[in-house]
């Protein structure tokens, strides 16, 4: 069947189309060059209307047994909010950690395709992968944790050459299914298990004698020579600690300019000056950034309200649950692999800290340069839901609304930002980038994130509204490989996207190792641990879309 | 006949995955590595291989049928057992999201206990990897551990090599409350496990206490439930001073009123050790035969655990409200589905003169025979599927053995939802 979108004005920063007047011809999923002498099955009319590819998020907690947990432990958040089914969709709930159907329904009526969980642990990759299966209308992928387990860490105090921790990671996104590699707080979650509340960036693990320094450049060694085209994906040391602005610095320098993705960086991107000894950090950041073409960011936006923190990072989890609101919080020690803590927090734009958490999040979105090199997060739940993406979209493009929102914030926290005297406004070019062409460009995805001929027809066609929260967060239209699967803001067919993956080759005898470890050491035999395919596939609905590795790629 | 080795078990929870089982046409044999509760569940033999309505025999697609009308014609239908893989139950809540109905775990009200103090103050829990590396002191509250699971102290306590201890024969055990009935935890020195026995209902004080001593407050009294609190101090100083101690309890085995407090008082003295600056972490004992499967995928369509309702087309969560033998006493229910693909012994509750679909494991008996019975296949028998873990964060794939031609719980229960439909 061939469709037709008539006269939209598109918007495609991967073909560096910049709000051109374009017909887009689809056809068996994928966008087509304009046939000759065929008429078109069906045609949309959507002359004015903005089009941009499907966006896509790519850190965002969605899948995985922390963000399980974190649904069990809030009831209360799920009471408020739920959905009921209709004929097609079913019910589910949407507050703090929102179900995986509900999470699907309404990534895809904002017009998202695509989404990344970012920390899935090997050993509970099986859940990650049935989760996000359970999850309608999106793409998916996951980022492998590594970095606090006990393998990777024994490698590293037995000086293993780095051929040898490539084949370790090769063989884990193997066999969890991944398509990048994270590490969260390096071998910090491992030192908290040792009675080490804090690590950092230069102090050793006392039981590996190893820095999350070494760990930081081990991984990102690894990924660029085994060709994965995710940067290392890093959840640095120190999260959430007053003046880790200097151990975020002190982390590019270590990569000595690796490839390197800094995750959430807002919460990382913290000095102490003031009188409250918190200050922002986001100026210094953006300015190593724009320095420093090898890293990139996702920003970890937050907004006032009530959410859960769900992370790896046990270890920062613990030192933060002081501050849970409620008061109730869970930490895990898992499986001499990683760990996990769920907090659940309520940020208030009246509190110091929070307000000033707001500003420092914006003034990084602000002061770097490259669109390539940031993208739009609120590390889902962590800083925010994803729901208030159209939000945030409108503080970035709109410098009088935004300036409206921080005269509303703490006063001193006012004081204590520069947001107010920034006057850029991100362009609908800009937004493209973070959202699209650039986020699937960072996470190696092909022919996704664009609008050119032979890429993957998803599409959203949006109104153009000054009020850009309204616009964004209600298209008119959003096509799923090329069906229509949105309409006027809501679900009107449920699909399945599929899991995409990489798999770089590895020499096949660590393997070997493995076994022998597994069978000294672990609970379960390495086979066992090992996802494959079908269980990812037999239920009919999922699919693995394998990706090139860079070398791979003509 | 093929020996199939390297099988993971779903029935133990603890997730044993080296049985070597051999298969001879549909008869299986545990030739390795069984125990007490594992080679019986494997090698129940298959008897029932049709549906019934009524008793008698009819096709598949019969009894299908009649499960859908009978469900399809009720004003609050509900689904028990939920005892079965990650598709069964995937298919189970799909079934009852469409059906308006109740969803409720066999197993919850033993879990609640857990499941309550979690949602009011959550906890600091581990897994069976770190107990087997890390763990030097494991405090076992109230449960009789090598009943529970019989290969649970070779495999995860006295195994002989560990990563971070040099000894793993000196890790010290101890008991409160019930004491063991055999010598499991007696280690491979010789050494017998500390018991400080007490009645069930003297528990809460006692944690009670031994709380107290760890926070460093005051206690006056010198027993409590009989016993000594010089030994609670005991207790106490050693959490404190082990470099990874661990505190189990079974939430089913707490078997008196307001057992969640007990549950959450163990919670917050593990807390309590981590805050005097050592670690220490709790671990949940429960999470047989599917129980943590549906909670785990309850949890994650819908955000709550396995005591739900679909009545009013939403989610909504009541740990105690959706006890369906709670609701078969009130009358409440005019349609039932059980489904337990495990355990033919695990027959459905009697709810009275109700119209009831049996979906369950070959070979189980009726007292009073169900209106609509559809055998299924054991998942990790008679086809492939997942299964959690009691620690809640493994799944198992669980392999297919044999040929039996019985459905999966996920066909049927799919099945009956299309008859919905249509």
């Amino acid at each position: 069947m061939l469709t037709k979108l008539t006269g939209g004005i598109v918007y495609d920063p991967a073909n560096k189309v910049n709000g051109k007047k374009k017909d887009i011809y689809i056809e068996d999923r994928r966008i087509v060059s304009k046939p000759r002498n065929v008429a078109p099955d069906q045609e949309y009319n959507i002359g004015g209307k903005i089009v941009m590819a499907g966006a896509i998020d790519l850190h965002t907690h969605i899948g995985g047994g922390k963000g399980n947990i974190a649904r069990m432990l809030m009831p209360e958040s799920h009471r408020i909010d739920p959905v009921a089914h209709t004929n097609i969709k079913r019910a589910g709930t949407v507050h703090g950690m929102p179900s995986t159907f509900t999470t699907g329904y309404r990534y895809a009526e904002m017009g998202y395709t695509a989404a990344f969980e970012p920390a899935v642990l090997p050993i509970n990759a099986r859940q990650a992968h049935m989760e996000m299966g359970d999850t309608p209308m999106l793409d998916k992928g996951g980022y492998v944790m590594l970095g606090s387990d006990d393998f990777f860490l024994r490698m590293m105090t037995a000086n293993k050459d780095q051929q040898a921790i490539n084949d370790y990671v090769a063989w884990t996104l193997r066999a969890a299914q991944g398509v990048g590699i994270k590490v969260v707080n390096p071998g910090g979650i491992s030192a908290f298990k040792f009675n080490q509340r804090q690590l950092d960036l230069d102090e050793n693990n006392t039981h590996y004698n190893v820095t999350p320094r070494q760990i930081l450049k081990s991984l990102a060694t690894a990924i660029k020579e085994l060709g994965i085209s995710h940067p290392l994906h890093v959840h640095g040391s120190n999260l959430g600690v007053p003046g880790n602005i200097q151990t975020t610095l002190d982390s590019i320098a270590g990569v000595e300019g690796l490839p390197m993705h800094l995750t959430h960086v807002q919460f990382h991107s913290y000095g102490t000056e003031g009188d409250f000894k918190f200050s922002s950090g986001g100026a210094e950041l953006a300015e190593a950034i724009n320095k420093n073409n090898n890293v990139s960011v996702d920003v970890g936006q937050i907004m006032f309200g009530q959410t859960i923190t769900a992370s790896g990072d046990n270890q920062r989890q613990y030192a933060n649950r002081g501050i849970s609101s409620p008061n109730k919080w869970v930490c895990m020690d898992i499986e001499c692999d990683a760990g996990c803590g769920l907090v659940p927090f309520k940020y208030k734009d009246q509190n110091f800290v929070n307000a000033l958490q707001w500003a420092i999040g914006l003034e990084i979105f602000l002061l770097v340069k490259d669109p390539w090199r940031i993208f739009l997060t609120t590390d889902h739940p962590n800083g925010a839901p994803f729901t208030s993406y159209p939000h945030l979209i409108r503080l970035l493009m709109d410098k009088s609304f935004r300036n409206d929102m921080l005269a509303t914030i703490h006063p001193e926290a006012q004081k204590m930002t520069t947001l107010g005297a920034i006057d850029r406004e991100y362009s609908m070019q800009e937004i493209a980038i973070l959202t699209r062409a650039g986020a699937a460009k960072i996470t190696g995805l092909e022919n996704r994130g664009a609008l050119g001929k032979g890429d993957f027809a998803d599409i959203t066609v949006y109104t153009e509204n000054d009020n850009r929260e309204k616009m964004f967060e209600k298209p008119d239209y959003v096509f799923k490989d090329g069906e229509l699967v949105v309409k006027d803001g809501e679900v009107v067919k449920v699909v399945w996207g599929t899991t995409h993956i990489v798999r770089p080759d590895y020499d096949k005898s660590i393997e070997k190792d493995l076994k022998k470890y597994f069978d000294r050491f672990m609970t379960m035999k390495v086979g066992n641990f090992t996802i494959s395919d079908d269980e990812i596939t037999e239920d009919g609905r999922g699919s693995l879309t394998v990706h090139p590795t860079v070398g791979e790629k003509t | 006949m093929t020996e199939i080795t390297e099988v993971p078990s779903p029935f133990c929870g603890i997730g044993t995955d080296d049985l070597a089982i051999k298969v001879n046409g549909v008869s299986i044999k545990v030739s390795k590595n069984g125990c007490a509760v594992n080679t019986a569940a494997f090698e129940q033999a298959i008897t029932d291989t049709s549906p019934r309505i009524d008793g008698k025999e009819v096709s598949l697609k019969q009894a299908v049928t009649r499960a859908s009308e009978i469900l399809r014609n009720a004003n609050q239908p509900v689904i028990g057992g939920c005892a079965t893989d990650v598709n069964g139950m995937r298919a189970l809540m799909a079934l009852a999201d469409r059906n308006g109905a109740v969803v409720d775990n066999m197993n919850f009200t033993k879990a609640r206990a857990n499941f309550l103090a979690l949602q009011d103050s959550g906890w600091m829990n581990t897994t069976l990897a770190e107990i087997k590396n890390r763990c030097d002191l494991f405090v076992v509250i109230a449960c009789d551990l090598e009943v529970f699971a019989p290969r649970f102290y070779p495999r995860y306590l006295w195994n002989k090599e560990s990563m971070f201890l040099d000894d793993t024969s000196a890790r010290e055990i101890i008991y409160i409350g019930k004491a063991p009935s055999g010598k499991a935890s007696t280690s491979p020195k010789k050494i017998k496990a500390q018991v400080l026995e007490c009645a069930d209902v003297d528990l809460p004080e006692v944690l009670a206490v031994l709380r107290a001593l760890i926070k460093e407050n005051l206690v006056i009294a010198e027993q409590v439930g009989g016993i000594a609190v010089a030994d609670l101090q005991m207790i106490a100083d050693k959490l404190k001073a082990a470099t990874y101690g661990v505190v189990t309890w079974a939430a089913g085995a707490l078997d008196f009123p307001q057992a969640e407090l007990t549950v959450q008082t163990i919670c917050e003295l593990v807390k309590e050790v981590n805050a005097s600056g050592v670690r220490c972490s709790g671990f949940p004992l429960g999470g047989k035969e599917g129980d943590q499967t549906a909670n785990q995928v309850c949890g994650w369509q819908t955000g709550y655990p396995a005591r739900m309702r679909f009545s009013s087309d939403i989610p909504e969560y009541d740990p105690f409200l959706y006890d369906i033998n709670q609701m078969f006493d009130n009358g409440e229910v005019d349609a039932f589905v059980w489904v337990q693909a495990f355990n033919s012994s695990a027959t459905p509750p009697t709810g009275g003169r109700i119209p009831t679909i049996v979906v369950a494991r070959s070979g189980m008996t009726f007292k009073e025979e169900p209106d609509v019975f559809i055998p299924v296949g054991t998942p990790g028998i008679d086809h492939a599927g997942h299964a959690y873990r009691l620690d809640n964060v493994v799944a198992i794939r669980l392999k297919k053995l044999r040929d039996s031609g019985l459905p999966s719980t996920a066909e049927v229960l799919t099945a009956i939802e299309q008859g919905l439909v249509s």
